[in-house]
């Protein structure tokens, strides 16, 4: 140190300072990126204009020509005249205020449909309070059994007071929520366990867990509920009938099962060989090493495609409207059926399409914090 | 009278720590143990060399089965290796290991790298475990990074660490796979002292490692590994200085010009 200094380096460190405000930003990101030649200012200067004639055409149709409610007969017919002579102009959103309660609710009856209301609710309540890591303690697991047997009472009813409801009336978005819920909560473990089976050293179990991966790979979720809808009721024993929904339910967790456990085994495959051998030296048995130790790192290295495959998942829940079941964009295109409301699709798909997007926005913007948060220990 | 007598008399009487006989291992073609036999004593602090490849790994992975030998007997602590599931368990709780790679499990923090195994397979309370842990961190000098991940430590930290993780399980005998390899040269120096005060505490230790001045102070006999084959054994000055085999003498020379 000391003859560093007497070789003429300065005693004093220097100091840290900012880099100079051109260098770093948002201007200088600009003129890096946007406007470095008189090419690329061309391309960019037409990009804004196009843009802002989007968005000005957009609100213009949407909010400010728009039309939020139409007189309604004592029928209960509506006029759609007015909405009609603006078609193309602005839009109808009348649909929506006269529809909405049919899209979210399907045909439950309408009288009691604060039931599906406080379903959904209560399925909302049950995502945020599962998403906060404050709450991640095995209590949990009854706080869901608690709420999904809610769930069902409020949903059937026939006790309590309430009237029955069979399933064929249940309809929108509650059974959207059911069908990705349950099916979650049942692929997910389904899913860790095949992806384990996989590597398992017994040939018996290694097979079953490669045919069921591959055989549901192989088909289409369509033709698995048509399936599960049409030739499985022929093998039942007379008399004995499934349930339409749980059957379609049944169909949607073998299938996100499958592609949730290839997900998982990358997971396990990315993990190195010493992190097996450092727990088994410990004398960890199976299930204390991959409970402890491969499952928790090796799903933390999944969270982005698992949760894209979550949301996929979310999505192709629609898919149950072939068989007949009367899902969120299902109850949308029946709305649409009446005579009066024929050609109003735009506003219904816009309004589904938002109602998707918020849960599925919310699935990836959650697990990006989580990502964050979980891979904390690999920075230094 | 042979080295490996004169050895077998200078250590601690009792019953063997680990004896290995006949043992055979194939990598499909390749034979990578050959006849191995070997009989450590309790308290015996053995040091394996050997040219790349010959087989020292495996040698001691066999001993708590991490790898499968196929033919021959191993005995740990009076058990004998086999496929029951049970007995395998109870060997390797008092078997400890510490690899090249340190292999900590890098979602957990040190203290939680230490005291895992203690809590699931010992069944040790929280707190016991915990106070343990903070004991073994303290022999090996970091008390301080306790609640700090793997990833934030250096090298021969992490190593210490492996060590203090493998000892929390009062384990009564410790496998190391060449332990001081990866690091840098300056902390070369951290991880054998720890070694040397764990010898010092009477631990019945096998050790890879190509540390001769470790071996040196360390060790009361080295095996001398080849092709599969235990060639050579003895007490280290003695092997050292009066080589009886090639290959011994070669190899010898190989990692004195090494260093
Ligand atoms: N899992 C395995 N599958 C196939 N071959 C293996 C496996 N592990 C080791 N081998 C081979 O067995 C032989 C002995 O390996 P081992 O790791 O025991 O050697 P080593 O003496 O520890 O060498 P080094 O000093 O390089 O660590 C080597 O030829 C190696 O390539
Ligand atoms: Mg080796």
């Amino acid at each position: 140190m000391s003859d560093l200094a007497a070789g003429g380096t300065p005693a004093v460190p220097t100091v840290p300072r900012r880099a100079p405000i051109t260098m770093i930003g948002p201007v200088a990101w600009a003129r890096a990126n946007l406007f470095n030649n008189w090419w690329s200012s061309a391309i960019t200067l037409a990009m804004i204009y196009l843009l802002v004639k989007v968005a000005v055409s957009f609100v213009s149709w949407a909010f400010i020509n728009a039309i939020w409610v139409v007189p309604v007969s004592p029928a209960g017919v509506a006029n759609t005249e007015a909405c009609r002579a603006i078609a193309g102009v602005g839009a109808c959103w009348a649909v929506i205020t006269e529809k909405h309660r049919f899209i979210l609710f399907g045909t439950y009856p309408y009288e009691q449909h604060w039931r599906p209301a406080i379903v959904c609710l209560l399925f909302i309540g049950l995502y945020v309070v599962s998403a906060m890591r404050r709450f991640w303690r095995w209590e949990l697991a009854l706080v869901w059994i608690a709420v999904l047997t809610l769930i069902g009472v409020l949903m059937w009813g026939g006790i309590l007071g309430l009237s029955y409801v069979p399933q064929e009336r249940w309809g929108g978005l509650p059974i959207t929520l059911i069908l990705a819920t349950f099916g979650l909560a049942f692929a997910f473990p389904l899913a860790i366990l095949v992806a384990l089976g996989r590597r398992s050293k017994l040939p018996a179990i290694k097979a079953l867990c490669v045919l069921y991966v591959e055989l549901i790979r192989g088909v289409p979720l369509i033709s698995l509920l048509f399936m599960a809808s049409v030739m499985f009721p022929l093998f039942l024993p007379e008399g004995l009938n499934i349930d339409k929904l749980l059957r379609a339910q049944v169909a949607i967790i073998l299938f996100a099962g499958a592609y949730l456990a290839e997900v998982v085994r990358a997971g396990l495959q990315a993990l190195p060989r010493g992190q097996y051998e450092a727990a088994d030296a410990l004398g960890l048995s199976y299930w204390h090493k991959t409970g402890l130790i491969i499952l928790p790192q090796a799903l933390r290295l999944v969270i982005p495609p698992l949760v894209n495959t979550f949301i996929g998942f979310f999505k192709d829940t629609s898919l149950v409207l072939i068989i007949g079941i009367f899902d969120l964009l299902t109850a949308g295109k029946t709305a649409i059926i009446e005579p009066a409301w024929q050609g109003f699709g735009v506003e219904v798909y816009i309004t589904l399409g938002v109602i998707y997007f918020v849960f599925c926005f919310a699935m990836s913007k959650y697990s990006s914090g989580l990502e964050a948060e979980f891979n904390r220990h690999r920075r230094r | 009278m042979s080295a490996a007598e004169t050895v077998a008399s200078s250590v601690r009487k009792g019953v063997p720590a680990i004896t290995l006989a006949g043992v055979n291992k194939w990598f499909g073609a390749l034979h990578v143990l050959r006849d191995v036999n070997l009989e450590v004593a309790m308290g015996e602090r053995v040091v394996v060399c050997g040219p790349s490849g010959s087989g020292k790994s495996t040698l001691i992975r066999c001993i708590n089965r991490l790898e499968e030998h196929q033919e021959g007997q191993i005995i740990v602590d009076g058990k004998e290796l086999s496929n029951d599931i049970r007995s395998l368990d109870a060997i390797r709780r008092e078997v400890g290991m510490v690899f090249q790679s340190f292999n900590l499990f890098p979602h957990l923090t040190i203290l939680e790298n230490c005291t895992l195994a203690p809590i699931w397979v010992r069944k040790m309370p929280k707190k016991e475990a915990e106070a343990l842990a903070m004991e073994y961190l303290e022999r090996v000098r970091i008390p301080e990074q306790a609640g700090k991940y793997p990833g934030q430590l250096s090298g021969g930290q992490q190593q210490r660490v492996a060590i203090a993780r493998a000892l929390c399980m009062k384990p009564k005998i410790m496998l190391f796979d060449e332990p001081t390899s990866a690091l840098d040269p300056e902390m070369i120096k951290e991880v054998l002292d720890t070694m040397v005060m764990l010898a010092e505490t009477g631990m019945t230790m096998i050790c890879v490692t190509h540390e001769m001045g470790f071996a040196r102070t360390v060790a009361d006999r080295v095996v001398f590994m080849d092709r599969g084959e235990i060639v050579e054994q003895g007490v280290p000055e003695e092997l050292f200085a009066n080589p009886r085999t090639d290959r011994l003498k070669t190899f010898l020379s190989q990692i004195l010009r090494g260093h």
